[in-house]
């Protein structure tokens, strides 16, 4: 963990409600499928955003507007800085995704597979992506996937784009090992789903986003776990549901 | 001894800064950013009887100037605590550590103060009466005077440290159980634990908190914290542990002088893991600014 302050380069919409913002600062230590934690005006606690891409000086934030915080980010502009918290929580384990692997993104929960298929694509595998949206308006990062080399499929549950469905309409027949990131019930439909193993990365309230409140621990199978420690990313295999 | 030491109970610690239960672990995260022996000591993680996985999520809420939280004493139980925590602590905290402790009757708390008594890395045992008492109908032990009492007098039995009581605010007369926290033996009054909050989510109009209800806590509550922490260093005649709210070397001098021997920093170790590293740098310009020589001669010195 460290404490850094950023300098915001760029901050553009890409869509009506997601915002992609760029940063430049000391990015040392960050690592894919972490999360920051961004100290706003006015605010109390921090507000912990994933991991969207990491190179040389600059960090890659893409976030959906929900709430009072992520409002205030998408009115700042280039030039502006934040007091961010980096290399929070535990990422995604590269060293388990075999030749072909699969990442499965739902909404918002599509930026940390940035970073991780780009990292993927640099050690030669073959990435399948499936992206799922609600409709056409809420679909981003297609291109920037495609231009990673990676095999992407958007899927949208009213079939306006893409596959019609959810993203477990459309998993490819051979894969390797899986990552995900989505809203809950995706999570779970790709854990029944799947049939390797994979990873999953959870979001939830926080506290201190670092380990130490235990605002945000969940029951697994070996006992609990603090997603902004421990996780954000759990392996398949020591997640407990309805925990 | 140096300008910010004070005697809590017989201990003499560098400073009074001391973070507060709940808020810091059992230190290690906070250990990796910068070295916690610069801290007076520190309240480790509320510890009860048995093991505790607390509340269901989401536990945290948003306020503002503070947060809420239900975490609900989530521990690995006293005998976990022992055997795994305390010896992974002695790397990095050369210090007396504050033990923080919670019960569901008064039998859980002798059993957890009577193990912790043993540890020599214990200085002072922090008796939390906040919890709701089983066998009491489910009303917190810290809300009558009585309940206090008997909590106090059970701990002091089997325990040879200071035992100090952490109060809740949540009630109508806090100086008439502090005084009788004392009576009963208490060696210090930590004050104030959390005020009862809660929030509530437009858009799903449920509870932000699972829990519904929690502890409302960070810089809101300062004024509070204050003015009780006056009512009871003036009450009693054994020392008072001011916390509620404080973020800054000038809110400890307040808490100070409103008659807090010692400070607990909470909420703020959550938003800020430097907070009590930039307080206890902090503290010695701030106390120049306002005429302060020794921190200890200001201790209950409001005019």
């Amino acid at each position: 963990m460290k404490q850094t302050i950023f300098t915001i380069t760029e901050n553009v919409p890409l869509t009506a409600t997601v915002y992609k913002m760029m940063l430049a600062g000391d990015t040392d230590g960050i690592a894919t499928g972490q999360f920051v934690n961004i100290l706003l005006d006015g605010l109390y606690l921090r507000r912990p955003i994933s991991v969207c891409d990491c190179q040389g000086d600059t960090l890659t934030l893409v976030y959906k507007v929900v709430g009072k915080g992520t409002a205030q980010m998408a009115a700042m502009t280039a030039g502006q800085t934040l007091d961010v918290l980096t290399g929070l929580g535990n990422g995604y384990d590269l060293s388990k995704a075999g030749d072909k692997p699969l990442l499965l993104g739902g909404g918002v929960g599509v930026p940390p597979l940035y970073m991780l298929a780009r990292q993927l694509r640099e050690q030669g595998k073959a990435v399948s992506v499936v992206l799922g949206f609600n409709t056409k308006d809420e679909v981003f990062y297609e291109q920037e996937f495609k231009a990673l080399g990676c095999d992407v499929t958007v899927t949208t549950a009213d079939g306006s784009h893409g596959v019609k469905g959810f993203v477990t309409d459309a998993l490819p027949a051979d894969y390797s090992y899986f990552y995900t990131c989505g809203p809950e019930p995706m999570l779970k439909a790709v854990y029944r789903a799947t049939v390797t193993s994979g990873q999953f990365s959870f979001e939830e309230r926080m506290g201190c986003g670092f380990g130490a409140c235990m605002g945000c621990s969940c029951k697994v199978i070996t006992g609990y776990k603090r997603i902004c420690k421990d996780g954000p990313v759990l392996e398949k295999g020591e997640i407990l549901w309805d925990a | 001894m140096g300008r910010l030491s004070v005697n809590l109970c017989g201990i003499e610690i560098d400073n009074p800064i001391i973070p507060a239960s709940g808020t810091f672990g059992f230190g290690y995260e906070f250990a990796e950013l910068y070295d916690i022996n610069i801290l007076g000591t520190f309240s480790f993680k509320g510890t009860t009887k048995d093991p505790r996985f607390g509340n269901p999520t989401p536990r945290i809420a948003e306020c503002t100037a503070g947060m809420i939280n239900a975490v609900g004493l989530q521990n690995p139980g006293v005998d976990k605590v022992i055997a795994e925590e305390l010896p992974k602590l002695k790397k990095c905290f050369h210090k007396p550590v504050m033990a923080n402790v919670s019960g569901f009757a008064i039998e859980d708390y002798a059993y957890t103060c009577e193990k912790l008594d043993k540890e020599e890395q214990v200085g002072w045992l922090e008796v939390n009466v906040s919890c709701p008492n089983v066998h009491g109908g489910g009303m917190s032990f810290g809300t009558s005077p009585e309940a206090a009492a008997e909590v106090v007098k059970a701990v002091k039995a089997v325990t040879t440290k200071p035992v100090i009581v952490k109060l809740s605010p949540n009630v109508t007369d806090i100086v008439a159980i502090a005084k009788a926290c004392e009576v009963a033996g208490a060696d210090g009054i930590s004050l104030i634990n959390t005020l009862l909050g809660m929030r509530i989510d437009l858009k799903t109009k449920k509870p932000v908190i699972a829990n519904k209800m929690g502890g409302f806590s960070g810089p809101a509550i300062f004024p509070v914290a204050v003015r009780m922490v006056y009512q009871v260093a003036h009450a009693v005649n054994i020392p008072v542990v001011g916390m509620g709210g404080v973020s800054t070397a000038e809110d400890v001098i307040e808490m100070m002088l409103a008659g807090a021997t010692a400070v607990e920093i909470g909420a703020a170790n959550l938003v800020d893991p430097y907070a009590c590293e930039k307080i206890i740098r902090d503290l010695p310009a701030a106390m120049d600014r306002y005429g302060i020589t020794n921190l200890k001669d200001i201790i209950g010195g409001i005019q």
